[in-house]
């Protein structure tokens, strides 16, 4: 156990399951980086160096510096995926994801199906997401609702260190092909993170707060809030329970609805746009199969239906905030009130 | 009696010993030591704050030292919260449902006679006195690993480096982290050790033999690296079954025994918790076995069954628990019998058992040899130490 970052806890889910397991390789853009630059072989490992230190251990058959075209690398990696490798392959930013979707979509996501169960497709896609880095709207968008619409994906997102270590080495060793969210504004995030492997198993949601009143389901960076805005509103008396659902899919479904049946009151908070995203999803969900605990009408805190803004104050006000979940939350509640007062 | 019965309540500094932090240990000292503060206590390393969840008692009651006086819960634990000191509880400073900072004054307790004025100061110079430990910022001791007899052994070490020591041996499935509210009330004038046994906690995965003689092995190592030549072992459950080996197999190596509801006393066990435990791998579905630990199942927090899961995830720790539960149970039955070796203990031996024990039968603290003295403790399961650890701590105290 030793404190890393989010940075760390991914480098060191790929070193530990490449020391495991040479079937494993890494793949993508820049992944060992420095082409002109010093140190050739490990110059950035990455632009935000998430990969940085594997290629000098794991040389270049396993760690391979790509192309820049998504279109082929990927589906090289998804053919590798077919023969027996264990391929990870990154694509930089999920923004670029329509250069290769065909690959991810039409390909990577049907071969188990289309093949009868005969093939499996052991293949890891990483890829960065989210708002807050001053990237503008090409760079900055949380595409993962378009990933848990198709099945035969299973989609990650990992909300800190300790998740994020835990729930590659489970997209490694899955024998379907996993997309794993990294949100770029979480590396230097730090936390205990066990030194040994470990895997957390997909679809199974972590309860991070436990309280009477209000459920708050959050995904990805967004669970960081909303246990702050838990944490905030219980020095108010307020007590949230906050769900993780650590995979949109597959997705908990289980322990989003026990908890709102214990609490009868729903928020979920998503940085995605809100149309078709998880956070309509969810209240779909709980207005299908728990609509007679619920005590409320359900709240959504998402991100407007609009691109993310590369102007730092309305970019700022763009990504959904711990206010914003507290303000929230009150606002389920005054609805008891407002019955009352009718 | 209030200043024989006066223990340390700022517990957030109990890693250093010299720096008291007391407030009623200021310089008008007659006083002031008639008046008490009760602080939020820190209940583990990691606990910053805590909320004061319920008030047990009314302004004007006496209380004694050890009464349950409140319901506190942190993120970790929820648990009853019992008194420091003896007196009469002249003032609630904090409300029910507050949360607030470790070490933050809770209430007063004073003599009778103590002037309403002289509480009102109290509470206005501890008040402006107090100064919150910073988040994250003196977290005091933390675990490490260590080389003993070959193996990666996880441990903790609090106190001060002379004085007897004390080596605290979890049970089965469990790690360093149980001992969470004993540690630190026992480490101000002694070195305290508590270690993960190989197979658990962030001990090496792999063991030899999962017997209790195959872990005190591990744990003689252990003693043998850090230069311990005796220590007052505290073992709870398997762990305790570990400890009452050593004192039968190295009796040199042990100065006392506190066995806390020990295996290895009476032919059964609770099977099925043994068998739930390992094979429950999702949260909803390992709680229910986990509160059978305890009397009281409230006490049981989402963040302690994800601690119990984090630790079962590790590559090689499920492997490890089936081979520990394989080497000394079998179904309901324990494999492993020390009740006809007890009396050929030399060193003291407590036995702490709580009355609600569902793994444990309490009946197995029944007809033990004259060494062996026995403390049943009502009101609470198995974890006994955790759910009345000022008992527990005050038995392994006096021992």
């Amino acid at each position: 156990m030793s404190k890393k970052s989010y940075r760390q806890a991914i480098n060191e889910a790929m070193r530990q399951e490449m020391e495991r397991d040479e079937r494993v390789i890494l793949m993508g853009e820049d992944v060992a980086g420095g082409t002109g630059a010093a140190g050739d072989q490990d110059a950035w490992g990455g632009p935000m160096g998430v990969t940085k230190g594997l290629r000098p251990q794991f040389g270049p058959d396993r760690v391979l510096d790509t192309h820049l075209a998504e279109i082929s690398f990927v589906g090289a990696a998804a053919g590798a995926a077919l023969t027996g490798l264990r391929p990870i392959v990154e694509l930089m930013f999920v923004d670029f994801m329509g250069v290769c979707f065909d690959q991810i979509l039409n390909q990577t996501a049907k071969f188990r199906y289309m093949f009868g169960g005969k093939a499996v497709t052991p293949l890891t896609i990483r890829t960065m997401y989210g708002a807050g880095f001053r990237a503008a709207s090409q760079h900055s968008q949380c595409l993962y609702p378009v990933f848990t619409h198709i099945p035969g994906l299973k989609v990650v997102l990992p909300s800190n260190a300790y998740e994020a270590k835990g729930l590659l080495i489970q997209a490694i060793r899955d024998d379907d092909p996993v997309v794993f969210f990294e949100h770029k504004a979480m590396y230097d995030d730090e936390m205990e993170v066990p030194d040994e492997p470990y895997a957390i198993p997909f679809g199974e949601a972590n309860v991070t707060r436990e309280g009477d009143d209000v459920t708050i389901v959050a995904f990805g960076r967004m669970v960081n809030f909303a246990n702050e805005a838990a944490d905030n509103l219980a020095r108010r008396g307020i007590s949230c329970t906050v769900v993780d659902p650590r995979t949109t899919s597959p997705l908990d479904t289980e322990t989003i609805l026990e908890t709102v049946a214990e609490t009868g009151r729903l928020v979920v908070v998503d940085e995605a746009h809100p149309r078709c995203g998880m956070a309509g999803d969810i209240a779909g969900l709980v207005a299908e199969h728990a609509f007679d605990s619920l005590k409320a009408p359900i709240k959504l805190v998402t991100a407007p239906h609009a691109p993310v803004p590369f102007s730092p104050a309305l970019e700022d006000i763009y990504i959904p905030g711990v206010d914003k979940i507290e303000a929230a939350v009150a606002a389920v509640l005054d609805h008891d009130r407002k019955v009352a007062a009718e | 009696m209030t200043v024989e019965s006066r223990r340390p309540t700022r517990i957030p500094n109990w890693w250093e010993p010299e720096d008291d932090g007391d407030k009623a240990s200021s310089p008008e000292e007659n006083h002031m030591a008639e008046i008490q503060p009760i602080t939020m206590p820190k209940w583990g390393l990691a606990m910053e704050e805590g909320m004061l969840a319920r008030w047990a008692v009314d302004i004007g009651t006496p209380i004694e030292l050890g009464q349950e006086i409140m319901d506190i819960e942190t993120s970790k634990i929820a648990n009853v919260f019992e008194s420091p000191v003896t007196g009469v509880l002249r003032r609630r400073v904090v409300a029910d449902g507050d949360t607030v900072p470790v070490g933050a004054l809770l209430g007063v307790v004073a003599a009778p006679e103590v002037s309403e004025e002289a509480v009102d100061d109290f509470v206005r110079t501890f008040l402006e006195g107090f100064v919150p430990e910073e988040a994250g910022a003196a977290s005091g001791p933390s675990a490490e690993t260590v080389e003993a007899g070959g193996r990666r052994i996880r441990r903790l070490k609090a106190g001060p480096d002379t004085g007897k020591p004390i080596v605290f041996i979890h049970g089965f499935g469990a790690d360093l982290s149980t001992w969470m509210l004993n540690q630190a009330a026992l480490a101000e004038d002694r070195p305290v050790h508590a270690i993960d046994l190989p197979g658990h906690g962030g001990s090496e995965k792999a063991l030899d033999d999962g017997s209790p003689a195959g872990l005190a092995t591990a744990v003689i190592d252990y003693m043998d690296a850090e230069g311990i030549e005796s220590a007052h072992l505290v073992g709870h459950s398997l762990g305790a079954a570990i400890a009452a080996t050593i004192a039968l197999d190295a009796p040199s190596r042990v100065d006392g025994l506190t066995l806390v509801a020990p295996a290895g006393f009476g032919p059964e066990i609770a099977g099925d918790f043994i068998a739930g435990f390992i094979a429950e791998s999702r949260a909803r579905k390992l709680r229910p076995w986990l509160e059978m630990l305890v009397a009281d199942p409230q006490m049981v927090t989402a963040e302690m069954v994800e601690d119990v899961l984090k630790f079962k995830r590790l590559d090689g720790a499920l492997a490890a628990l089936q081979a520990v539960a394989a080497a000394n149970f079998d179904g309901d039955a324990q494999r492993h019998s020390l009740r006809d070796r007890l009396a050929d203990i030399a060193a003291p031996v407590h036995v702490v058992w709580g009355a609600e024990d569902r793994i444990l039968s309490v009946a197995h603290a029944e007809g033990l040899p004259a060494n062996v003295t026995v403390t049943v403790i009502p009101g609470a399961g198995h974890i006994v130490h955790m759910e009345k650890a000022a008992d527990v701590n005050a038995l392994i105290a006096g021992a």
